[in-house]
Parts: C-alpha cells; sequence; structure tokens
C-alpha cells in the first residue's frame, strides 16, 4: 500500500509552489498520473511543472487533449505531457510512442484510460476542486522515499 | 523546376490531408478549379464513444486514404497517371495519421515520378482564402489576417506572403473548440459539443450567469480558455442556473473574447486587408456575429471560407500544394512528418 498524503492548496500559487517542488525531484522514468475531473486544474499543475522543469516560466504548454500528447526537451531529459482523454483504453498507446516515452518522464492526464499499462512506482496526483475559485484539494500517493520533500 | 520560375503546372495536383479525425483527398486543377473531392468523417463512428479516438484515427487512415484517393480521382475522370504532383499534410497533427498520409503522398508521387509537396497542416487554413472562386469578395491581397479557432488549434496569424507568417497570438492553454466540446460535456451534451452547445444557448440567458471573458482588454492577441471552462464545471456543479443559461453565457463569453482580440488584431497589423476566419468554431453564429461586428468597425472584411473548406478537409491541402510548386517549392522524399510545425518556421518563395 503506497503511502498517502493529503494537501489543501488555497490558491494558485500554492499550487505553482507543489509543481516547483515537484519539477526538481522529477527524473527519467518517472511518471506521474495527474486524476480528477474535467476543470480540475489537471493541465494547469502539469504546465506549472514542466516550466519549473524547464526554468522557463514563459515555455508554451499547449493543451494535449487534441494532439493527445506533446513532448519537450528538459535539463533532466524528455519529458512527455499526455491526456488520453480522447482514447478508450490502452491499445492506442503504443502509436502514441508509450513505451519510448517511459524512458524518460511522462505527465499523464485521465490515467485511467492507462489500464493495465498504468506504470508501477508512479506518483498519483488526485485534484479536487473547492470552494473557493483557486482552491483545490490534492492527494499524493506513491513515490515513498520522495513523498515527504514533495509534501514540504 | 527551381526556385526562380516555378513549376509550369499543366496537370492536376492531388490533395491529402489525413492530420487527425478526417480523411480526406482533393484533386484540383492547376488554376485552382475543385475537380473532385472527399471528406471521410471519423465523427459517426467517435459519437459512439462521446468524442473517443478508438485506435486514434491512425489505422482508419490506413484503411480509408488509399481508396478514397482512388475514388476521388475517378470521379474526375483520372488516374494516378494524370497527375502533375502530389501534396500532402506532414504536419501538425497526430503523428499516425500524418505518417499514413505522407507516406501514401509519396509513394504515390515516386511511382508515378511527381514532385511531392509536405504541406504543413496551419498554412493550408491560412492559404484557403486564396483559393480561386472560393469567397464571393473575392481573394483578399497579403497581408491579412487569419484566425484559427479549431478543436485543435487556437491563434491569430498575419499572412504577409507565400510562407510568410507571423503569429500574433495564441492559446496559452486549451484551444477554443476544445473550450467547446469541455463546456458541452460539462453539461451533459452529446459529441461534438459545439454544435449541441449553440442549440442549448440559444434557449439560454447570457446574462444569468456570470462567467470570466479571460485575457479581456489584455494586450496582445493571446488567448485563455481553461479558467473558462473551470467556471463552466463550477456552475454546473453548483447547480442554480439552468445548462442553457450557462451555455448561453460560456458562448458570449467566447464570442467577446475572440472579438476583443481580433480586434487587437487589427490595431497589431493595421494594413490587413481582411480577416480570415477558419476552423469549426467559425460554425457558431454568436463568434461569426462578433468577429463582422469588430471586422465592420475596423472598415475591413470577415472572410468566412465556407464551412466545409475551413475545417480539415484535403482541397486545401493541394491548393497549399499548388501555391508552392507555382513558387517552385517542393520537398524531398525523406521529408519527415512533423507533430508540431509552426507556421513561423516556413519558409516561401
Amino acid at each position: 500500500m503506497p503511502r498517502t498524503v493529503a494537501l489543501d492548496l488555497p490558491d494558485l500559487s500554492a499550487t505553482h509552489a507543489l509543481a516547483a517542488r515537484l519539477a526538481r525531484l522529477l527524473r527519467a522514468g518517472d511518471a506521474v498520473l495527474l486524476e480528477g475531473p474535467l476543470g480540475a486544474g489537471k493541465s494547469e499543475l502539469a504546465r506549472a511543472v514542466l516550466r519549473a522543469a524547464a526554468g522557463d516560466p514563459a515555455l508554451e504548454v499547449p493543451s494535449p487533449t487534441f494532439t493527445l500528447v506533446q513532448s519537450y526537451d528538459l535539463p533532466a531529459g524528455p519529458a512527455h505531457h499526455f491526456d488520453l482523454y480522447r482514447l478508450d483504453g490502452p491499445e492506442g498507446l503504443a502509436e502514441l510512442g508509450w513505451e519510448e516515452a517511459r524512458e524518460g518522464i511522462v505527465l499523464v492526464e485521465w490515467p485511467e484510460r492507462l489500464g493495465n499499462e498504468r506504470p508501477e512506482g508512479a506518483l498519483t496526483v488526485t485534484l479536487k476542486p473547492l470552494a473557493a475559485e483557486e482552491a483545490r484539494h490534492v492527494t499524493l500517493s506513491g513515490w515513498d522515499e520522495r513523498l515527504g520533500a514533495l509534501a514540504a | 523546376m527551381g526556385a526562380e520560375g516555378g513549376f509550369d503546372l499543366d496537370r492536376p495536383v492531388l490533395g491529402l490531408e489525413s492530420s487527425c479525425d478526417e480523411t480526406a483527398a482533393a484533386v484540383l486543377a492547376p488554376d485552382g478549379r475543385i475537380l473532385a473531392e472527399g471528406v471521410l468523417s471519423q465523427e459517426k463512428e467517435h459519437a459512439v464513444f462521446g468524442g473517443v479516438v478508438p485506435e486514434i484515427a491512425a489505422r482508419a487512415h490506413l484503411e480509408a486514404l488509399p481508396g478514397l484517393a482512388e475514388r476521388v480521382l475517378r470521379r474526375a475522370g483520372l488516374g494516378f497517371g494524370d497527375l502533375g504532383a502530389v501534396a500532402a499534410t506532414s504536419g501538425p497533427g497526430l503523428i499516425g495519421g500524418l505518417i499514413v498520409g505522407a507516406c501514401f503522398g509519396k509513394g504515390v508521387a515516386i511511382a508515378h515520378d511527381l514532385p511531392f509537396v509536405a504541406v504543413n497542416h496551419l498554412e493550408a487554413h491560412a492559404l484557403t482564402a486564396r483559393l480561386p472562386g472560393l469567397l464571393p469578395q473575392g481573394a483578399p491581397a497579403f497581408p491579412y489576417l487569419l484566425l484559427l479557432v479549431s478543436g485543435g488549434h487556437c491563434q491569430c496569424v498575419a499572412v504577409e506572403g507565400l510562407g510568410r507568417y507571423r503569429r500574433l497570438g495564441s492559446t496559452l492553454d486549451d484551444a477554443v473548440g476544445e473550450a467547446f466540446d469541455k463546456a458541452a460535456k460539462l453539461m451533459g451534451l452529446p459529441w461534438p459539443g459545439g454544435p449541441h452547445l449553440e442549440r442549448l444557448a440559444a434557449e439560454g440567458d447570457p446574462q444569468a450567469v456570470p462567467l470570466p471573458r479571460p485575457l479581456l482588454g489584455r494586450p496582445g492577441c493571446d488567448f485563455s480558455f481553461s479558467g473558462l471552462k473551470t467556471a463552466v464545471a463550477r456552475a454546473v456543479a453548483q447547480g442554480s442556473a439552468s445548462h442553457a443559461d450557462i451555455a448561453a453565457a460560456f458562448q458570449a463569453s467566447v464570442a467577446a473574447v475572440l472579438a476583443d482580440r481580433a480586434r487587437h488584431a487589427l490595431e497589431m497589423v493595421p494594413e490587413a486587408t481582411g480577416i480570415v476566419v477558419a476552423g469549426g468554431v467559425a460554425a457558431n453564429q454568436a463568434v461569426r456575429a462578433a468577429l463582422a461586428g469588430v471586422a465592420g468597425i475596423a472598415g475591413v472584411p470577415m472572410l468566412a471560407p465556407p464551412l466545409r473548406y475551413c475545417t480539415d478537409n484535403a482541397v486545401m491541402v493541394a491548393w497549399a500544394g499548388i501555391e508552392r510548386l507555382r513558387a517552385g517549392l517542393t520537398d524531398r522524399m525523406d521529408h519527415s512528418p512533423r507533430p508540431r510545425w509552426p507556421l513561423a518556421d516556413l519558409t516561401g518563395g
């Protein structure tokens, strides 16, 4: 059973601070799975992580919904931002270059579609909107040895 | 061939499009007349899955494209041997579909010893307005503005000449068509969401629900729709407003933002001769009315090609091919399809 940490992010700057901590901990082979309903802020978090990891606050990070995957060259190695919203199962993953992408860093929205391909040792980030506009409840699960540093 | 003179085109050009969900082929005469065209929409197939892409469409393109190209040629009374060139979308888009279209196009070109043009999908949208006879007002002169508003793209471009494009702004997060689809999904509407949302909005009061108008009034020409989507999610979850009112407010917000961005674009390029609207969102009447208003105030025409030529199609690909061939621009057979291919990377004649 992986450890789980729950955090309340009161505003966007708290979300961005979490993203910056996550970016510092990322290394090749990592999988970060982003869960939550439409509009929960999955893409926002992924965007903030990629910008922090690239050291470029203006890095263009368009929504990958339409293209299914967008790739980035980060100082920590190649990273791939997947959005599996339009897939109905893991069958199409091979065509998206999933196996090759796993050698680098993957950020995955709608990881429910991964089925059996859901990576072991992944960090799962679950976002839930709260009453205040920018506020989110987040649970972090997996990444046992790095979870403390991430939640700090 | 040769860059100085361009091709002396005297035979038809085959255009192929497979960068996303549509498989399309078209054959155009050297002067741009449409001889035959066909689009196989995978929309019907997707509607069953609620907007989901079974097998990411690449396999569907592979099964459909060769037969479709052959049928389109036959309808024009032609065979592959009658062609003068082949143009295939080679990016940006989904890599699987791009590979299918580009490889099929190259195969035809090699087999019949024809020049091949690797067409940038965005350039094809940008040049569509120049297709002879397409617009009742006639083709706009360079420079003109292109507002591309679809499910996958949301950008405003100054079209200064063939291969000369300046991106004035683009979405910082979601594309506008994607925002329509997701807002519709949040309200439980079937896919594709845009037309369903527009019908629902007609019954609603756009003033009834306060929704944000992201970046409205900010300098420049960038777009952002993610916050608006989140606001729709919040309004739907709250449950106090009717879906019709939320849909109407959403649509009004999008129209106001697009109009504001278009106004800025016209200020950034005062010499623009018109504003061309392309992409599926151009079908939305509220968006069209708002953009026509802005264009009218600026004293330039808003040009909207017929919807089937401003959503994904192969006529625009064949036409972009003809424009490039006329300028002497062709591509080598080792040209690789590119999932990301910004307009700014292109060169022209």
